[in-house]
């Protein structure tokens, strides 16, 4: 039985048959609100403010619209999706209208009532991201006080309600070397799938990257880490492996392509290819105020423009990769090399390559890496200047 | 220890009853015209005996009776189908999507 792989030949499909070639999944970012302050937040450098959201009834029916498209599982994110009080609506809405529902949290704000009553509603699944299983390590990169506390008793809840649980657990210089016990955490909190999620550099972290980036051992030393855990654990912990792209001789196939598997929807309403796609020039986004998700799925500008191979130019045009990376992301080819055209920096055919290979392997050398640019929503203008230092 | 939390590895026999968790659906998307299993983060695209199979997978028929069921209706020696049916829900079994 295989994982979908879905959208063949999207190009060539007729409109009618939308459902065929809708998405699977949709990341709802309900809020960019949230009381962490990862350094490696994946919100993007503009955030949206509480008065731009979308409302209740705005959610309830992009539930509705994306279960029409045929989209299979919405995934609750942010920020912090719990911030909003009216959680429960949504998922209460998602879920009659058959949609597998998944909420990403970081568990700091929700309680038991709360949790419950989700369940009760019909949330299928919980996502719980942690920063480390050292406290006060975990406090220093979230900035954040008694969160994995906070965690545990969340986590307690979930095997209480009997709800299924994923531990997320983004990897970098801090805490890689904690990976051990990292995977012993999510077996004691009853997790039936650990992320091992090695920092993806864009858009906010991208600012960290010197301050966060592990070497090149300690990123080989996972691979045995999580292969050996992998054998021990079998049947009890399902690995999912978020490769580090800077070490990497061949792309991700970033969002499982461009338009094909995956939408997302921002806190005011943007659909956007990715979470990151707004750092890309020239796309333009359509919001569900005024357009129908369907269309703008279908006939988007932002979701044509690199859907399918017919953008791509060499080394990516005639590839015999192209459709399986799909030219890896176009967020981090803008990032990198200032064009979202070319291939992922992180294919070795990319002549950025080897930039892009010392720029990680010259920052992880460093024995005293950078302060962290702490993510606040006071920062929203992305400026490292309104960001808060400390250590 | 709740249903969800998974302290040892299932080993699938002919003996087993295999169920879905409650966490896991087996559903028919008329949309796209073909059956999905949806699970936490991941959909999967079940072939046809694999549907089959999933159906039956009830928690109160055993892995025998489920094989003998399909030897029955496709006409094929129940040795064959057995294996075939064990290894499935074993690899099932070890992604979290089917309990026994």
């Amino acid at each position: 039985m295989n994982e979908i792989a879905p959208l063949e030949h999207f190009a060539d499909a007729p409109v009618e048959a939308a459902c065929s070639r809708a998405p699977i999944g949709l990341l709802a970012e309900l809020t960019h609100r949230c009381p962490l302050q990862c350094p490696y937040c994946s919100n993007p450098l503009e955030l949206d403010r509480v008065n731009q959201e979308l409302t209740t009834a705005e959610w309830q029916d992009i539930m509705r619209q994306a279960a029409d498209l045929g989209i299979l599982q919405i995934h609750l994110s942010g920020g912090e999706p719990t911030v909003r009080k009216d959680l429960e609506d949504i998922v209460e809405v998602a879920a009659k209208a058959g949609l597998y529902t998944n909420l990403i949290t970081a568990g700091v704000t929700l309680t038991r009532d709360r949790l419950k009553k989700l369940k009760d509603l019909g949330l299928d699944h919980v996502q719980l991201s942690i920063q480390d299983v050292n406290e006060a390590n975990a406090e220093k990169i979230s900035a954040y006080k008694n969160g994995l506390a906070k965690k545990r008793e969340l986590g307690k809840w979930v095997r209480e309600f009997d709800m299924p649980l994923t531990i997320n657990a983004p990897i970098h210089r801090h805490n890689i070397e904690n990976l051990p016990a990292i995977i012993d955490f999510a077996v004691e909190m009853g997790a039936g799938r650990l992320e091992v999620a090695h920092i993806q550099y864009y858009a906010w972290a991208l600012k960290n990257r010197a301050a966060l980036m592990p070497s090149r051992a300690q990123v080989y030393k996972t691979n045995e880490i999580v292969e050996e855990a992998k054998v021990r654990l079998k049947g009890i912990l399902v690995f999912d492996f978020v490769v580090p792209d800077y070490y990497a001789k061949t792309p991700k196939p970033c969002m499982g392509g461009w338009g094909r598997g995956i939408m997302n929807i921002n806190p005011s309403g943007k659909v956007l290819p990715c979470h990151a796609a707004e750092s890309v020039p020239g796309l333009e986004f359509d919001n569900v105020k005024t357009k129908r998700l369907a269309d703008i799925w279908l006939k988007g500008q932002a979701f044509q423009m690199y859907r399918g191979p017919s953008w791509m130019k060499e080394p990516c045009k005639g590839c015999p990769r192209a459709e399986i990376d799909f030219g890896g992301c176009r967020c981090q080819a803008m990032a990198f090399t200032g064009d979202a055209t070319n291939t992922d920096p992180a294919c070795k055919f990319s002549p950025h390559h080897a930039a892009f290979v010392a720029a990680a392997e010259a920052e992880s050398g460093v024995a005293n890496p950078p302060n962290f640019l702490y993510r606040r929503l006071g920062g929203a203008k992305g400026s490292p200047d309104s960001a808060v230092e400390t250590e | 220890m709740t249903a969800s939390v998974q302290r040892t590895r299932t080993i699938i026999s002919a003996a087993s009853k295999p169920g879905l968790p409650h966490h896991i659906k087996l559903r028919h998307d008329p949309g796209r015209g073909r059956w999905h299993v949806l699970a936490p983060e991941r959909v999967f695209e079940p072939d046809a005996i694999a549907v089959e199979i999933l159906k039956r997978c009830d928690d109160q028929r055993t892995v025998q009776s489920i094989a003998d069921e399909l030897a029955n209706e496709y006409n094929a020696p129940v040795e064959n189908i057995i294996a075939d049916v064990i290894s499935m829900l074993q690899e099932l079994a070890d992604k979290g999507v089917v309990k026994a």
